[in-house]
């Protein structure tokens, strides 16, 4: 079989998979939309943030630091912690390539670094390869971005009822990744729930529930990850495979 | 103009967080605390972004509640991310015909 065709397959294969993620992914940006549609975006910008993006945490936050008026530098670092979790699945990633691969693939592999995409290209046995995983992003890529775009165009045309009810399209998503740890994890099951009841009383208390939506889930969230990671580090390897 | 600004900050740190790994580590992670500071960040964030802020998503902040309940209760048995999406959104479409 000559690489060629080996390439070919890869990427055929990539894009099966990827149908499923890019179908879910226009759904669930269909949502973000909507709220870019309410922090003012047009459709073009909304398409682009997503096209440049592809990260829904990532991009809600994105959008709730621009609603908010954040400074550029409280944007920088609201993303890099919304976004922490793809330096994890990128280190992973790091340690399954192929020592012989052209570095320009580590680049192109970099900039659609999802949950999912993660998940079903690491899933495969053996060395990485950047042909199923550039088959995945073909489907998935313009999902996001037209879902996206779909989303703040459409929000202002259909019934109220119907955006409310696409707008916990996200958080049903994020409860979809956060849960099935949580069910087979103590310690990430206690922190959800201090999560929980840390963010409401942020929310409600005097002075704290003054700092914008981004702050008070950055400030919460390095404290309560550093807080675990001091009581439970994970053991070696642990921390790697659970990213998905 | 100050839209493209912050989307070009989000692009640029989204891409270097994905990119800077996999083109300058080339080992794994030495430090434990680190790497479960990262293991732990995603749970933390999410959890944090979703609640109380999904009461305020809905119409009636009585519909986002039963929508998470409903969608803790689908993820813990086993729906993946789409179907959860699905089944929350549902509830609240269903349930503001009656509550709104």
């Amino acid at each position: 079989m000559t690489a060629n065709t080996t390439r070919r397959q890869e990427l055929l294969q990539g894009m099966r998979d990827g149908v499923p993620i890019g179908l879910g992914y226009f759904a669930v940006s269909f949502s973000l939309g909507i709220l870019a549609k309410n922090v003012g975006l047009t459709p073009l910008q909304a398409a682009i943030m997503s096209l440049f993006n592809n990260a829904s945490a990532g991009e809600y936050m994105g959008l709730t630091m621009m609603a908010a008026g954040a400074t550029l530098w409280e944007m920088a670092v609201a993303t890099l912690i919304t976004n922490a979790r793809y330096l994890l699945m990128s280190c992973a990633m790091s340690q399954r390539m192929d020592p012989a691969m052209p570095f320009r693939h580590r680049l192109f592999m970099a900039f659609d670094i999802t949950d999912e995409l993660f998940g079903i290209t690491i899933a495969r046995p053996g060395y990485l390869s950047p042909w199923y995983m550039y088959g995945g992003m073909i489907p998935a890529i313009p999902g996001w971005a037209v879902g996206t775009a779909l989303g703040t165009l459409a929000g202002s045309i259909l019934p109220l009822r119907v955006v409310s009810a696409f707008s916990v399209a996200l958080y049903g998503m994020f409860i979809a990744i956060f849960i099935p740890p949580a069910r087979k994890d103590k310690v990430i099951a206690v922190l959800v729930v201090l999560a929980f009841a840390a963010s409401w009383g942020f929310a409600s208390l005097p002075v704290v529930s003054d700092l914008s939506d981004g702050t008070r889930t950055i400030i919460l969230t390095v404290i309560l990850s550093a807080g675990a990671a001091a009581l439970f580090p994970r053991k070696d390897g642990e921390g790697k495979e659970d990213g998905t | 103009m100050r839209i493209y600004l912050y989307i070009l900050v989000m692009a640029g740190v989204s891409y270097a967080i994905r990119a800077l790994p996999l083109t300058v580590f080339r080992k794994p992670i030495k430090s434990r605390f680190i790497q479960s500071f990262l293991f732990y960040v995603p749970y933390v964030t999410l959890a944090v972004m979703t609640f109380p802020a999904i009461l305020d998503a809905t119409q009636s902040p009585i519909s986002g509640a039963l929508a998470l309940v409903v969608g803790l209760a689908a993820a813990w048995f086993g729906a993946d991310l789409f179907k959860t999406a699905v089944v929350c959104c549902a509830v609240v479409f269903v349930l503001e015909f009656f509550v709104v």
